[in-house]
């Protein structure tokens, strides 16, 4: 009776085989699937567990976790919401998240490279492992006014501010804009509320427009066209074009200045003169003249067409379109046709341009700090490109004072002297008939720059057909200037 | 084989002289106190992790459970002073992790409970640490009634009824009594119940040992030739088929898809082994088949088993999440496992019984789990070594029908939870909360150290004939003897 005996203990240990191999590929091979999967709250519940990094702006806390006696042990709050979600994002039980919640997940939840040191003597101590903190380059007064001015006048738009010299984003507010506590609600009802409330929303809520939204740009691009033509042989005295309407090259369309208007009085227009009144047959002449090449590499230098761009959150990348042939090139150079841009990129050049055509990397997030406000690591500025050289920097500045000059709308700050250029796009399947977005981009002081930024407001504000750049965009433009230069920046 | 064999040979002595060969006792004690010790450490790593007060009560915890083992040790001592020294540690250190994964997941839902608002459930723990003491009290009883396993051949067809009552009797009473998810296997009166199949089981594979040592040459008879293979006649077929009858009402009537698996396997396995003939297998593995698939037509309940073993996220929220979370908890655990105390395993319905051993999975990770195994593994190979080594067939086949009980089990169990297999409910045995379980397996482990005993105690201790000692029997009437139990 041995012999079935000892072959039923080796069917035992094939049976105890197969188990070890199928918990191999459970535990092993799909681990990180099962660990991963949405459905599977381990981790999720781990996380909230964890006492989460809190995200403040010069001093002020604008997320953090306070402790809850549900079995979620703390809940985020976001104190001044919907003026800072689009930078925070929200941090959801149920939807995940969003924004600096999402991409700066690591610092927060506490498992980034840089809090090593830190866990391990949390694991040595017996301390409670906590999430480390992130510091915004955001300036709060900048900042609140930006969203002030876009939601107070009801506005859909962006705003973003940029140090020049250093890319920190001082300001980053789109409207209309969400508030992230209902969905940090550990309520399951309110999260699936608001949720609901929040996609529903028309305009919409959780679109941050600075960065996830690219616009034609309209007349801001010929700052782009004008970087190109100052250097390849252009000077700010170069005649173009004076005509109030010219025909794209080898089409029937015609292509007219605003309200059809002569560019100045004169035959021909200088440079200098077609960008302070931005003049599109002018520019489109000049556009033409460029071609597509030099126009692309002068956007490309500027850091259009980029999609690697995340500061940290991922930038939508802007983009010029195709440029098949010379007419093609002139639509595009007063920023129509398939030209797009975020307002950060926007934002971007004028900040080149200030910064004497270095271009820096835009960046959210200052400092990163240990759970006890330790400094851990710190964001050096980062020179991304070189746009044009310094002198270039100076003569299109000088054109920007021009713009600047003639550009009505209020809010113009005494003292300073601005430089900036105005932009009213029309877009959609009617342009005529369909309100234009209005452009302000712009920096400050003109001779010692500070600050830039480029305001966008969909669909013509308040003025909707009437809609300018210079009447809409700009008095907040400069608003948030003042304000940002107000703080000693 | 060897260490048998040494021993018998050393012990040739006198039996009234204390034994001078190796019982392996002391290396029994050795192991059951190394047993104690990893117990009670990862008792100390659960109170850390769930932020409990680490006191000396813990300690003390751990000394209490080393006496009780003590105890059983000191029986064995007593009772069966040859039998091999593996089995009792394995289970000692078994039945120690499911008592301090069951305490961990008591934790849990204390701690649910108090964020809820919510007064604390009752304590799993203290229940199975009561069921543990019944279960080593019953252990010794067994050891001590049952001098010689040999015995017990005689109350075959007792057994062999007792066993279909037992088994029977929670299909025909009434559903409020005896079912419970479903299932109808308890017979349960006040707060208290018992699942009388894990006792039947017992008794089963004692009768049907019993039974085809009986008529073990009527099966090793000549039959058709088919393929290679001798068939048996058909007419023998007979305990198969009844085998196969039980597992089918079984699967009807109590809704139990994991008993009814085991027994089938079971017998299917003691034929063999008395037969030594493949063809068994071949029969039995063929009936099977139709019957699962007869099964998987007919039945609802064996349908939905199936589609959530295929694939449990289809049906997520309803009837694959347990499954579902299982994995998920494996998966979160990984190789090393989040640390006791550290995961989440009470995210899986019944964690603390038929989950346990994902449970163990989310915090002890693969290596634990291995781990485990292999204490498993150790104690089914100690028990079939036990059924190699003894001299007598009934003992032989009741060695092999226990230890294979406990690996089929524990294969259909882990493997369900593991989505190996289609889940069946069964309770893994020594880990999973359940008195029933913990009891019988207990009354298993006592049967099997008789039988190692009986293999390793020296030649010279035990007559060939039927233990009656005929110096001592006087003048009296010596019963006839009906069957030699033995070879």
């Amino acid at each position: 009776m041995n012999t079935p005996i000892r072959r039923i203990a080796v069917a035992v240990m094939v049976l105890i085989l197969l188990l070890l191999g199928n918990l191999t590929y459970v535990q092993v091979v799909k681990a990180g699937d099962y660990r991963d999967d949405p459905r599977n709250q381990r981790v999720l519940l781990a996380e909230y567990a964890r006492k989460r990094g809190q995200i403040s702006a010069d001093g002020q806390v604008v997320a953090q976790s306070v402790e809850t006696d549900d079995r979620l042990q703390y809940q985020r709050q976001y104190p001044a919401g919907p003026v800072w979600s689009p930078i925070t994002g929200y941090y959801s039980v149920i939807y995940s998240s969003s924004g600096l919640e999402r991409y700066a997940d690591p610092v927060l939840n506490g498992s980034d490279d840089r809090l090593f040191a830190r866990r391990l003597s949390d694991l040595i101590t017996g301390r409670d492992p906590a999430g480390g903190n992130v510091v915004l380059t955001t300036k709060p007064a900048v900042q609140e006014r930006a969203y002030d001015e876009l939601s107070r006048r009801g506005y859909t738009g962006s705003v973003v501010a940029i140090a020049p010299k250093t890319g920190e984003i001082l300001a980053m507010a789109s409207t209309p804009s969400f508030d992230p506590n209902p969905l940090a609600s550990h309520n399951t009802a309110t999260q699936q509320e608001a949720w609901k409330a929040d996609n529903a929303a028309d305009p919409a809520t959780l679109t941050n427009r600075a960065i996830d939204q690219t616009y034609p740009p309209g007349s801001t691009f010929k700052l782009v066209d004008t970087a190109a033509a100052l250097q390849n042989g252009y000077t700010p005295d170069s005649q173009l074009t004076a005509a109030p309407n010219i025909t794209l090259t080898g089409t029937n369309t015609t292509l007219e200045n605003y309200a059809g208007t002569q560019c100045g009085t004169g035959q021909t227009a200088s440079l200098r003169e077609a960008l302070a009144r931005s003049c599109n047959t002018a520019f489109a002449q000049l556009g033409g003249e460029l071609g597509a090449d030099k126009l692309r590499a002068q956007a490309d230098a500027f850091g259009i067409g980029r999609s690697d761009l995340s500061i940290p959150m991922p930038v939508t990348a802007s983009g010029v379109g195709d440029l098949p042939d010379t007419a093609a090139v002139q639509q595009s150079s007063i920023g129509q046709r398939d030209v797009r841009l975020t307002p950060l990129q926007n934002a971007m050049i004028v900040a080149s341009i200030a910064n004497g055509g270095q271009t820096m990397a835009p960046h959210l997030v200052k400092e990163v700090q240990g759970p006890d406000l330790d400094v851990i690591d710190t964001t050096e500025p980062d020179r991304i490109g070189t746009s044009m050289p310094a002198s270039v920097a100076a003569t299109l500045t000088d054109l920007m004072i021009g713009s600047e000059n003639r550009t009505s709308g209020g809010g113009k700050i005494t003292g300073v002297q601005i430089a900036s250029k105005t932009g009213t796009a029309e877009h959609g399947t009617d342009p005529k008939n369909t309100p234009p977005h209005a452009w302000y981009v712009a920096f400050a002081p003109a001779e010692n720059p500070q600050v830039a930024v480029a305001v966008l407001v969909e669909n013509g504000g308040d003025r909707a057909l009437e809609a300018t750049g210079g009447s809409v965009a700009a008095p907040i433009g400069r608003a948030v200037i003042a304000e940002a230069l107000r703080g000693g920046q | 084989m060897a260490a048998p064999e040494i021993s018998r040979a050393a012990g040739a002595g006198n039996r009234a002289d204390p034994p001078a060969l190796p019982t392996g006792r002391t290396i029994e004690l050795l192991l059951l106190v190394f047993s104690v010790v990893i117990v009670t450490s990862a008792l100390v790593l659960v109170e850390a992790n769930q932020e409990q007060e680490l006191t000396p009560t813990l300690l003390y915890v751990g000394l209490a459970y080393l006496v009780v083992l003590g105890l059983a040790h000191l029986a064995v001592r007593r009772f069966a002073p040859y039998a091999d020294p593996l089995i009792l540690p394995s289970v000692g250190l078994l039945n120690g992790l499911g008592l301090v994964m069951i305490h961990r997941l008591d934790l849990a839902d204390a701690d649910r409970a108090a964020l809820l608002g919510q007064d604390p459930p009752d304590s799993l723990v203290f229940r199975q640490i009561l069921w543990t003491a019944l279960g080593l009290a019953l252990f010794i009883a067994v050891l001590w009634r049952v001098k010689d396993h040999r015995t017990l051949a005689r109350y075959g067809f007792t057994c062999g009824l007792a066993g279909l009552v037992l088994l029977a009797l929670p299909g025909v009473l009434p559903s409020s009594i005896s079912e419970v998810n479903g299932a109808k296997l308890w017979i349960r009166i006040g707060g208290a119940g018992i699942q009388p199949g894990e006792f039947a089981k017992i008794l089963l594979i004692i009768f049907f040992s019993a039974y085809l040592v009986q008529k073990r040459d009527l099966f090793a008879g000549a039959g058709r030739r088919f393929l290679g293979m001798e068939l048996p006649r058909a007419r023998d077929l007979a305990p198969l088929l009844v085998a196969w009858g039980l597992s089918v009402v079984i699967l009807v009537f109590e809704r139990d898809l994991g008993s009814s698996l085991l027994i089938f396997g079971m017998v299917l396995v003691l034929l063999y082994a008395a037969t030594e003939r493949v063809s068994w297998l071949v029969i039995g593995l063929s009936i099977f088949a139709v019957g699962a698939f007869i099964a998987y037509q007919l039945f609802g309940h064996v349908q939905v088993r199936v589609e959530v073993w295929l694939d449990p996220f289809t049906d997520y929220d309803n009837r694959g999440y347990q499954i579902a979370q299982a994995l998920f908890g494996l998966g979160t655990g990984g190789v090393g496992g989040t640390g006791l105390g550290a995961g989440r395993p009470d995210l899986v319905p019944f964690a603390e019984s038929d989950f346990i051993f994902s449970s163990l999975g989310e915090e002890l990770g693969l290596i634990g789990l291995a781990s485990i195994l292999i204490v498993y593994l150790v104690l089914i190979t100690r028990g079939l070594r036990s059924a190699l080594a003894v001299r007598d067939n009934f003992g032989k086949l009741l060695a092999t029908g226990l230890a294979f009980s406990v690996a089929l089990q524990c294969f259909v169990v882990i493997g369900g939870v593991t989505k190996l297999i289609p889940l069946t409910g069964l309770t893994l045995p020594f880990l999973s909360y359940g008195g029933s379980s913990l009891l019988a397996n207990y009354a298993l482990v006592a049967l099997l150290l008789r039988i190692s005993n009986a293999a390793r105690a020296p030649l010279t201790r035990r007559p060939a004939a039927p233990a009656v000692p005929i110096a001592d029997a006087g003048t009296e009437l010596v019963p006839r003897p009906t069957q030699g139990p033995g070879a």
